[in-house]
């Protein structure tokens, strides 16, 4: 063996576990052994090549790993794609909509994870979703009560870039910026790459204003991937050894 | 929370809750025959009927996915969106909108299931309370028979079979309807429902139902301006064609 330190897994730490509010019924806190980790940001943040690098090193490591993210859930998550393309729903039933489609996930995929001792990495959690509704004049109170089914993460990170640089980053992507990325059901701007740049400006200050109260890490996104990656396994390797 | 007409719609909301078998769906409907006959604008609205959403409900319910939680967050999402869409807009336009079940079932049911009564609530509060709501109060072994006197086959959810209160489906039913029903008569002051004999005749509880809603809502602001359009004429030639058919019989 090149590296015998690999042979030794180290066994994360137990969490303080638990809901923002009321949580899901009947759950048992202390059964959930794993770790509950979220990556946040715009499209082009890097957020997918960030969790597949981790993914990378974390079973390299010896821990095993389940992935989730928006849109997913076994349930609703057709139907949401065809509302959304449709552009049909208002604003409350899709909210309502897309924390179905989270509860769904959180019930059936992360805590059974969880309990199973995985580490979730979770593309987006419920901050997206509430800096979405947010921007878009939601009761922030109504949103705080919803939301309050769900699991504190072990760790958050909001990838941060500037909104020019989004651009940048989607446009070599794509070649088209997504309308709802770019805001567009808002009315900001009828140019859709105005609206994108106003949107994710929005955005950003939103999740700026949530991290006050809700605590995430904000990571400076703009660097190079590895640096990113490397930050990103810094502070998630205290958090599983942390007691 | 406030009603509509406190928030000061042009229209007015008339909801009926109640047990399943309560009879509260024979009576809204007379209600609806009654108001369209006087010339009032009236829109029928029923739980869980959203096309959009419908296709997630039927699917989880077949498929048995539902928890308790997204059990909530689904029908939450079927209302608001009947809500949003057809609710508010004829509100606005004056109507008199009739509810076959309204909020209180979600606060009944979720709460019933497990879910917390104030986030269920909470996640509700986005809607107006009605400005009428009939509650259908039958002796519960009244109501139970009624649904469960064909032996009909009981879906999964509607017998309450996710809550493991019984492995027979018919016990179960009853256990849940139970609790239901003292969810319902807990917050039947709170929320100002007027409650109905559902155990008289159904003509007697009609009459009932006309009164007070007559005594409740000024139905003259309600009443359309011009009157619906009549079907168009029979043509004549079409007409005499039928009659020359019935003749050569």
């Amino acid at each position: 063996m090149k590296n015998p330190a690999r042979q030794t897994v180290a066994v994360p730490s137990a969490s303080e576990r638990r809901f923002f509010g009321q949580g899901i019924p009947g759950v048992k806190l202390d059964e959930l052994a794993g770790k509950l980790i979220v990556v946040e940001g715009a499209d082009g943040s890097g957020r997918s090549s960030q969790i597949a690098a981790l993914v990378n090193w974390l079973e390299t490591l010896g821990h095993a790993t389940v992935q989730v993210g928006l849109k997913r859930s076994t349930l609703v998550s057709e139907e949401l794609e065809k509302a959304q393309n449709g552009n049909i729903l208002s604003r409350t039933t899709l909210s309502l909509f897309y924390a179905t489609d989270f509860a769904d996930q959180l019930e059936n995929t992360i805590l059974p994870a969880l309990r199973a001792g995985f580490i979730v990495l979770a593309d987006r959690y419920i901050y997206t979703l509430m800096a979405r509704d947010l921007v878009r004049g939601m009761d922030a109170a109504w949103l705080k009560n919803l939301y309050g089914m769900a699991l504190k993460p072990d760790a958050v990170f909001y990838l941060e870039v500037p909104p020019e640089e989004l651009v940048q980053r989607n446009l070599s992507k794509n070649a088209t910026l997504d309308y709802w990325e770019s805001g567009m059901d808002l009315g900001l701007s009828r140019d859709v790459f105005d609206s994108f740049q106003k949107y994710q400006t929005a955005m950003q200050a939103t999740f700026r204003r949530m991290q006050r109260s809700y605590g995430f890490t904000i990571v400076n996104g703009s660097r190079p991937v590895d640096v990113v990656t490397a930050s990103l396994q810094k502070k998630i390797s205290a958090v599983l050894a942390a007691k | 929370m406030k009603t509509f007409a406190q928030l000061g719609f042009p229209g007015r909301l008339i909801a009926v809750e109640g047990l399943d078998g309560s009879g509260k769906s024979t009576q809204i409907y007379l209600l609806k025959r009654w108001l369209e006959a006087e010339g009032i604008k009236v829109y029928f609205s029923e739980w869980n009927s959203s096309e959009l959403v419908k296709s997630a409900t039927s699917k989880g319910k077949k498929r048995e996915l539902l928890t308790p939680t997204t059990f909530s967050l689904i029908h939450a999402t079927d209302f608001a969106d009947r809500y949003e869409r057809h609710l508010l807009p004829l509100l606005r336009a004056g109507y008199v909108v009739l509810c076959d079940r309204y909020i209180f079932t979600a606060f009944a049911r979720d709460v019933v299931r497990g879910c917390p009564p104030a986030w269920v609530r909470g996640n509700y509060s986005f809607a107006a309370l009605p400005d009428l709501t009939f509650f259908f109060k039958a002796d519960l072994e009244v109501s139970l028979n009624r649904i469960l006197d064909g032996r009909p086959k009981l879906k999964f959810f509607e017998a309450g079979m996710d809550l493991q209160l019984s492995a027979d489906p018919y016990e179960s039913f009853r256990i849940f309807q139970g609790r239901i029903l003292e969810q319902y008569l807990a917050m039947s002051k709170e929320f100002n429902f007027t409650l109905m004999d559902a155990n008289q005749r159904i003509e007697t509880q009609q009459s009932i139902a006309r009164k007070i809603v007559r005594e409740r809502i000024d139905l003259d602001e309600f009443r359309r301006h011009s009157p619906l359009p009549l079907p168009p004429p029979v043509q004549p030639q079409a007409a005499a064609a039928v009659e020359e058919e019935d003749s050569a019989v």
